[in-house]
């Protein structure tokens, strides 16, 4: 079967983990994405720009303060969620009752100033950021050399996807949030503190991106651009995968991740255009997105 | 007090016309080269540095005038770079351009000078346009082109063994003709291209296409791109192993100051070509110190050439006893280059200045004995098989010669 598609066994496990753990980053970052969309209505394309934050928060952390991967995995996720309240309370909350595109252009303007400002400072080239020691080396599987350090990507990021799923869709806080979603007036009569559960999803969904950059660090090079680079794709996987759904975002972004590394084997030329192909034929046949219900 | 402006005027009139004749007669180089941007630490001011050392060296007087040297910032702007060029020959009084880092920059000041028949002297420029369909004569190519880097190192690695190529290759202009290159360098040396991709320029992950180079069973897996991009791959093709399957990573066009940037860790065991390395012999070390001395860094490749290039110039202008190009040019033709850059060196009729070569190996970090000590010079590449041989040269002014 396999020599009938052109390629071995080899090839197609290997391709097929591998894109697996570039799902992982789409997951977690479309995740975030769609939990803040889901409560705010805010479409956050300072998204990008925390994933980077969250990456320098790394490399800061061990630059200048000597902590090192592990620490930094919690501890960049908390600082740069903190400036997301800071962001929220300051700037964000004042467009709620605006149209979409006044909170799009207010969090892409924002995005551009992080990005120019980290540009300026520390150049474009990259800084370089170690895998941490107990994770370099790698296992031979037959099919393909896995270095450690990815497996643990994938690991790490379906614990962390599968966790929020679970905590907003089946506990007492995550129903007070589905239900500040649904009606807000209605469940602030109830005594829930609406504005402040906003501002924390707010927080906690950068925080998920602000992980993400953390995990990619040791991989790609920490560069003020990376997340300019892997935002435009995660929208698409947020598109394709339904707006605020977040089942659909965690398997859209693991799904995609595979298709594209499947394209690269077929056909590498398209392998960066192939998830906007996917989103313009979603488009076209369900508007709302695979998991997305119509409003 | 009489009418002193009588005798002034006159004063004045014979003080310019000295002034005048000096100007004629002095030699003077501009620097044109990139100070700021991504060729800055392999060109820049380490290239200014250069022919200052090359010119106190030679005694920093010819033909009974000081040599003077100035220099300028393209900025990667060909307009910038052109413009600047079009002053020093036409207002400035220079008379030989150096280094030009930026291909499009260089090929464009190539034409300007053979218009006003002066010289310019390329030591990081890597197109082999300048010799081949663009060339004039007064251009002249002194450290590495694309043939030198792909021919040379493809050949010595073939030698070696290692004949099964995979070609990872940036999908845009630069890196379909490093790739056209590569081909032609490989199956012309007997080897083998068992496969190639091409990924899209802004790739930041090179997971699959590395495992396709890994499945190809190529001894060696090269890259053609460029910048953050070569970077990325090289860091993820040591992630994945690719070393320890017995592959080796090639990236053809490096420079010592990219090693520098890296770091060992990540660029041990990588093999290309280069015109020059410091840490070669007696003569290449003494110069390297004194160039140390001054700017804190061991010189680059192109730095290396532009002291060569320069001390070849004076040393023709000095036995013509004149500056007309014309003629300096046929002494610098007529005589061999040695100097502590260029071994067995010789300037072609077509511009190229053709010199043995170095395929080198980076240093594990564990080799490494003291600052800088990155490369181990693994053979040595004959001049007339490191270039593009006249015969095959499609120079029309050599042509048929």
């Amino acid at each position: 079967m396999f020599e009938l598609i052109g390629i071995t066994p080899q090839v197609l496990f290997g391709q097929l983990l591998l894109g697996l753990i570039n799902g992982s980053f789409y997951a977690i970052l479309s995740l975030g994405l769609a939990v803040i969309f889901g409560l705010l209505n805010i479409i956050n394309f300072t998204h990008g720009a925390q994933y980077m934050l969250g990456a320098f928060a790394a490399w800061m952390l061990l630059n200048y303060a000597g902590i090192g991967y592990w620490w930094a995995l919690l501890l960049a996720p908390l600082i740069v969620g903190a400036l997301a309240i800071v962001a929220e309370r300051l700037l964000i909350s004042r467009l709620y009752k605006l149209d979409h595109l006044y909170g799009l252009l207010l969090t892409f303007g924002l995005a551009l100033v992080i990005q120019g400002l980290f540009r300026n400072y520390y150049g474009a080239s990259g800084l370089p950021y170690a895998i941490p020691p107990l994770l370099s080396g790698g296992h031979n599987l037959g099919f393909m050399f896995l270095p450690n350090y990815r497996g643990w990507v994938v690991v790490a990021s379906l614990t962390v996807c599968l966790t929020t799923w679970y905590m907003i869709e089946k506990t007492r806080l995550g129903s007070y949030l589905r239900a500040a979603t649904e009606n807000p007036v209605l469940t602030e009569a109830f005594g829930i503190n609406v504005p402040r559960l906003v501002t924390l999803t707010y927080a906690f969904g950068v925080a998920l991106a602000a992980f993400a950059g953390v995990l990619a660090a040791p991989i790609y090079s920490v560069n003020p651009n990376m997340g300019a680079d892997i935002i435009i794709v995660v929208f698409a996987v947020v598109v394709i995968g339904g707006m605020g759904s977040i089942l659909g975002s965690i398997i859209t972004g693991f799904g995609l991740g595979l298709i594209e590394g499947l394209t690269k084997v077929f056909y590498p030329e398209i392998s960066a255009t192939v998830i906007f192909i996917i989103m313009a034929i979603v488009l076209l046949i369900k508007p709302a997105g695979l998991f997305g219900r119509a409003t | 007090m009489g009418k002193p402006w009588k005798y002034l005027l006159p004063l004045v009139l014979a003080m310019n016309l000295t002034a005048g004749a000096a100007v004629a007669e002095k030699v003077k180089f501009g620097v044109l080269t990139d100070m700021s941007g991504p060729f800055s630490d392999l060109s820049g001011a380490g290239s200014v540095e250069a022919a200052r050392l090359a010119i106190e060296d030679f005694g920093g007087e010819v033909l009974g005038e000081k040599i003077e040297l100035i220099f300028a910032d393209h900025q990667h702007k060909p307009d910038v770079g052109l413009n600047t060029a079009r002053q020093w020959y036409d207002v400035d009084g220079v008379d030989v351009i150096l280094d030009v880092p930026n291909s499009a920059i260089a090929l464009a000041v190539n034409t300007l000078t053979a218009e006003k028949k002066k010289i310019a002297i390329y030591a990081s420029a890597a197109t082999d346009r300048l010799t081949e369909d663009s060339c004039n004569g007064y251009g002249l190519h002194w450290t590495f082109d694309t043939y030198s880097q792909t021919r040379g190192a493809a050949r010595a690695l073939i030698e070696q063994g290692i004949d099964t190529w995979f070609l990872l290759v940036a999908d845009y202009a630069y890196g379909h003709s490093m790739e056209e290159a590569m081909r032609e360098a490989v199956t012309g040396a007997g080897g083998k291209i068992v496969g190639s991709v091409r990924h899209p320029l802004q790739t930041l992950d090179f997971s699959s296409y590395l495992l396709q180079a890994q499945n190809s069973g190529a001894k060696i897996v090269a890259l053609a791109s460029g910048g953050d991009v070569t970077i990325n791959a090289i860091k993820q093709g040591r992630e994945f192993g690719l070393q320890q399957g017995g592959q080796r990573l090639a990236s053809l066009l490096t420079f010592i100051t990219d090693v520098h940037g890296l770091g060992l860790d990540m660029m041990q065991g990588l093999q290309f070509a280069v015109p020059y390395y410091w840490d070669m012999d007696d003569q290449t070390r003494a110069f390297a110190k004194r160039f140390h001395e001054r700017t804190g860094k061991m010189p680059g490749e192109a730095q290396a050439g532009i002291y060569s290039g320069v001390l070849h110039y004076l040393r023709a202008v000095k036995a013509v006893g004149s500056k007309d190009s014309d003629q300096v040019l046929t002494w610098m033709r007529d005589n061999p280059v040695e100097d502590m850059f260029s071994r067995h060196g010789k300037l072609l009729p077509n511009g190229r200045m053709v010199h043995d070569m170095y395929l080198v190996e980076v240093k594990s970090p564990a080799d490494k004995a003291y600052d800088w000590d990155y490369y181990r010079v693994v053979s040595t590449i004959p001049a007339e098989r490191a270039f593009r041989p006249l015969s095959e040269s499609a120079c029309p002014i050599t042509k048929g010669k």
